[in-house]
């Protein structure tokens, strides 16, 4: 019992990171009827760029080396106490979210957006080759091996030490930290695409593209937009995956990436709502499967489960039965 | 000109081909032949023949990857897993009975490997031949993964793990021939000592291949099936409802398709003598598709060049950088996959916003490709009325 909650809260755990992820996979899929290849690469340019900011803006030596010596008082701030954390990762999260963000819309830009109109396969191909140029771009121009996600000395960024235990099951920071975080962020862009002007613009472009423009959405800026906040969102589930795991790879984010897909897929691919649900799903029968089948398949369970709703709900838990038009 | 014969019939030339063209083909027929010839009888060359030996069977790979994306349009980013198949099952059965068939064991093979592949086709595509593109692609790609994990996993105990097969104790037979080739046939050379080395054997036997294979595809593209295909890829809606049945002709494109990677997969064990699951991950799939598009879909002239261009100067690059003929540094020879990944993945977003028929492009499949094309339309048009204008022209006469 008590190691089935252990797995339980891994797994939900995990599932707040996929369906970080999963969130920019269906509000692209929503609007373009895309499957962003590349959005694995948003997640792991994420870890590193988070990485970095987190770097410079804790680490005096390292700040100096870039010739931002000013941070200094900021980094003392930053390196104290509680409020101080607090505040290093929400600037962490802004920053390199922004930034990752911005990629997202560059690739938006140019490999997307001249084949608007082309054949559904050619935007495919075009996003597995950003997938790959990105890639290859960080094993070769940053490191092919792991990087360490830790502070100067060495320690975790979030030391891993037991916040509280709940019927037996110890809860660590990192753990209520990505829980917490990811359904703040959930809330958030749930209420932002159901309240605001500019949502409301997004769902009507992802029922009807050209029927929106003609009611004077600005498509471009919705497409863009989604491809903004997609990205960063996966940024920040980025930064996550390396403060739990400890360390950064070029190539981190396929399995994630696969999997986040696979989320959006179980709850009905376009659906905000249903990648939530999809993740946390996923996060918990993976979690479970690996605790109580086999580790070394964990993978392949997750593919499995992906094949499972492909083959008998393709429109997902919470999307209606999707029907072609002609 | 005369009427083709039947070679030529059975070869895909139905039109008249001018001399000039045939001179060509006949010049490149030669050297396909004395290319290798001459680089075994270099001394310090030898290593180019392996270098072929592989590209060539990319190139078998490409073609078999070809039916499925270029032609049937379903794309495949598992692709590999057929591949893994064929090289396992030729590879494990091999290991098990080729005490009794000793220097034939590869030669039989072929049959299991490519069964393998097929029966690896038809389980996959069963089930999941329902989707629509995208999403075929990604349940392809958790498939091959699957595939990958299972083999590294040691999978009921058969596969041996990462270390791969064959065990430590076994040892693969080569082929029949090629000791007594490599034995008989050596002779001096004004370049150099000839022998005719267990590659050139391979060479020649990945050439066969790859020429029954064209042969084969060629005359398949103007079948019954090759037709419901491009009807397919076009318009499936449209093609349903002329009576083409989907299932049926996308279950056989991905079962040919698989074959032929079956088939490339225990050429590539024995080539190799040895398999391990490091050779079959995803970005070995999408090796393959890189081909495919770069060269053109559908396009068998594409697959093949995509393959020499695209696996074969790199290897090229970094075999003469290991021989010591081309200088480079020791980090850029270790980082030449990288840098190649690199740029075909650029590649891949200019040419599909370019030219998304690929480098030697099927007519047809750029017609698909540029729908928005005027001038294509004016031409559909015009042969529409051709069309039109030529019934009414056959009806007034009687």
């Amino acid at each position: 019992m008590h190691y089935l909650m252990e797995q339980l809260l891994n797994g939900v755990t995990l599932g707040g990171l996929y369906a970080l992820v999963a969130l920019g996979y269906t509000l692209v899929y929503g609007i373009l009827l895309l499957i962003n290849f590349a959005h694995s690469e948003m997640f792991m340019l994420g870890g590193y760029v988070g990485l970095l900011v987190l770097k410079l803006l804790s680490d005096p030596g390292m700040a100096a080396k870039a010739g931002l010596g000013f941070l200094g008082p900021a980094q003392e701030f930053f390196n104290s106490g509680p409020l101080g954390f607090a505040l290093l990762l929400a600037t962490t999260f802004v920053v390199s979210g922004s930034l990752v963000g911005v990629v997202g819309m560059i690739t938006e830009r140019f490999a997307y957006r001249p084949l608007r109109n082309a054949p559904r396969l050619a935007p495919l191909i075009s996003a597995i080759g950003v997938s790959i140029f990105l890639q290859n771009a960080v094993l070769l121009w940053i490191s092919s091996k792991q990087l360490p996600y830790t502070r100067a000395d060495g320690s975790l960024f979030v030391p891993a030490k037991t916040l509280f235990t709940v019927a037996g099951v110890e809860v660590t920071s990192m753990q209520v930290l990505i829980i917490a975080t990811s359904l703040a962020l959930l809330l958030g862009l749930d209420t932002f695409v159901s309240k605001t002007k500019i949502g409301k613009a997004m769902r009507a472009t992802s029922q009807d593209r050209e029927a929106a423009g003609l009611m004077g959405v600005d498509i471009n800026k919705v497409i863009a937009l989604a491809f903004f906040i997609g990205p960063a969102l996966g940024a920040i589930a980025g930064i996550f995956n390396g403060m739990y795991y400890g360390s950064v790879k070029f190539n981190m984010g396929f399995i994630p990436g696969i999997k986040s897909f696979t989320a959006a897929v179980i709850g009905g691919i376009g659906n905000l709502r249903g990648a939530m649900l999809g993740g946390f799903l996923l996060g918990i029968v993976e979690s479970l499967a690996s605790g109580f089948l086999s580790n070394a398949y964990r993978d392949v369970i997750a593919f499995i489960v992906l094949i499972l709703v492909l083959i008998f709900r393709p429109g997902g838990l919470l999307g209606g039965s999707a029907t072609e038009k002609v | 000109m005369a009427r083709p014969t039947v070679t030529e019939r059975a070869m895909g030339i139905t039109k008249d081909v001018s001399a000039g063209k045939k001179a060509l083909y006949a010049a490149l027929a030669v050297l396909i032949v004395v290319v290798p010839l001459l680089f075994q009888a270099t001394t310090g060359l030898g290593f180019l023949v392996r270098i072929l030996v592989i590209v060539g069977i990319w190139i078998l790979l490409a073609l078999g990857l070809n039916i499925v994306v270029g032609y049937a349009g379903l794309l495949d980013l598992g692709y590999i897993a057929f591949y893994a198949m064929g090289a396992y099952a030729g590879m494990l059965i091999g290991q098990s009975f080729n005490h009794v068939l000793g220097g034939a064991t590869y030669w039989v093979m072929l049959v299991p490997g490519a069964i393998a592949g097929a029966i690896t086709g038809v389980a996959l595509g069963f089930p999941v031949l329902r989707l629509k593109g995208d999403y075929l692609a990604i349940v392809t790609l958790g498939f091959g993964e699957i595939v990958r994990i299972s083999l590294n996993n040691n999978i009921f105990g058969l596969t041996n793990g990462a270390t791969g097969l064959p065990r430590g104790n076994e040892v693969v037979v080569p082929p029949i021939g090629v000791e007594w080739l490599r034995d008989n046939i050596r002779f001096e050379t004004p370049l150099g000592q000839f022998v005719f080395h267990s590659n050139l054997y391979w060479y020649f036997v990945v050439l066969g291949l790859i020429i029954l294979s064209v042969i084969l595809i060629n005359r398949l593209d103007d079948s019954r099936l090759g037709r419901a295909w491009a009807a397919m890829r076009e318009n499936e809606i449209a093609a349903a409802a002329c009576g083409v049945n989907i299932r049926t002709q996308k279950l056989w494109a991905f079962s040919i398709g698989a074959l032929s990677g079956g088939v490339a997969g225990v050429t590539f064990a024995y080539v190799q003598q040895f398999i391990s699951p490091e050779s079959f991950t995803f970005m070995e799939s999408v090796f393959v598709v890189c081909i495919v598009v770069l060269g053109g879909m559908g396009s068998i002239p594409g697959a093949i060049v995509g393959a020499l261009v695209i696996r074969g100067v790199p290897d090229l690059i970094q075999g003469l950088a290991v021989a010591g003929v081309l200088k480079l540094p020791g980090e850029t020879i270790s980082h030449i996959t990288s840098y190649r990944f690199l740029v075909f993945g650029l590649l891949m977003v200019i040419m599909m916003a370019v030219k998304p028929e690929g480098m030697i492009p099927s007519r047809r499949r750029a017609r698909e490709l540029h729908p928005d094309d005027e001038a294509m339309r004016d031409d559909e048009d015009q042969s529409l009325w051709d069309v039109e204008h030529n019934q009414r022209l056959s009806n007034q006469k009687p």
